[in-house]
């Protein structure tokens, strides 16, 4: 199994990256772009002995005690079965 | 006395540090290795700037798992004074000895120059022989300094007089062009609720001697070593 984090700046906090892709963006004319926030992603091979519920666990005990900070940054998983 | 700096993959400023400990305060001071978790009965930790771990992950997010910063959290929290200077105020962040967080600088830019402090509060081991509105000379060297928190943590640091280090003019105005990097309210330095914790983006280390531009930064050093000796250390 395998289980998808993806770890982005808080709404409530400033995200100077995103802005400027954003701009960029807007220089290219693609005016339909409301907005971009720029994150990171994590992909984590999970071993066969857990099973769906104690790996949605785990993984979400993952994402906030290490792969973000809860000061600035939000995440949001899911997990992927099979091969 | 006995002073411990702490060295992680990636520190650079260990050996600074540790140089202003033993060749300018000349007191007693070792180097204390990350995946030891013996403190090695030191009075004082000095966290050092670099790039702990190689600032993976997050700056300081590794670092705060290794076994020496377990015992650095029950030395800080028994009172020990605790000084993290660059990355290592970013360290004691992610570790919770310190609230808040210090994201990439407002205009993304890595900045390295000269800036002037302005202390806030006599009151901590680490600024009690300074004056009120003291303005310092200290350089500054990060990506990541701009310190964010909350506004109810905010209210609480500025309540308390936790807030040890503003960045100001060289007159002391806190203005929004002395802010080098975004900081809320102009913050370079904060205190723990204990007050035996300082984190601050500039760097001491690299302002204790007059051949460096400034020996602004070493009454900082003076103020600890004072501290330990009035204690009996």
């Amino acid at each position: 199994m395998k289980a998808h984090v993806y770890v982005t700046l808080k709404r409530t906090v400033l995200d100077p990256q995103g802005q400027a892709i954003h701009n960029a963006l807007k220089k290219m004319q693609y005016a339909e772009i409301e907005d971009i926030r720029q994150g990171k992603y994590f992909v984590l091979t999970l071993g066969d002995s857990l099973d769906a519920v104690a790996a949605k666990n785990e993984v979400e005990r993952i994402a906030r005690e290490v792969l973000t900070n809860p000061v600035i940054e939000e995440f949001t998983f899911h997990l992927e079965d099979g091969e | 006395m006995k002073f411990g700096v702490l060295v992680f993959p990636g520190s650079n400023c260990d050996h600074d540090t540790y140089n202003v400990i033993s060749e300018l305060a000349k007191q007693p001071v070792t180097l204390l290795w990350h995946d030891s978790s013996d403190l090695e009965n030191c009075d004082a930790i000095l966290v050092p700037g670099g790039f702990a771990y190689g600032d993976y992950l997050r700056t300081g997010a590794i670092a705060r798992f290794s076994p020496v910063m377990q015992s650095v959290k029950k030395f800080a929290d028994a009172g020990g004074p605790v000084l993290g200077i660059c990355n290592g105020f970013q360290i004691l962040c992610e570790s919770g000895l310190l609230p808040g967080a210090l994201m990439r600088n407002a205009g993304l830019k890595y900045i390295c120059k000269q800036v002037y402090l302005r202390s806030e509060t006599l009151d901590s081991p680490f600024t009690n022989q300074l004056t009120r509105g003291e303005v310092l000379k200290v350089p500054i060297g990060h990506m990541e300094g701009n310190y964010f928190c909350d506004d109810e943590t905010l209210k609480t640091l500025q309540r308390n007089d936790r807030i040890a280090f503003r960045y100001a003019t060289p007159e002391g105005e806190i203005t929004p062009q002395a802010n080098p990097n975004g900081s809320l309210d102009n913050i370079a330095g904060i205190l723990s609720e204990g007050r035996n914790v300082l984190g601050m983006m500039p760097h001491p280390d690299r302002s204790s001697e007059q051949m460096l531009g400034s020996a602004d930064g070493f009454k900082i050093f003076q103020s600890l070593v004072g501290t330990l000796a009035a204690a009996g250390r």
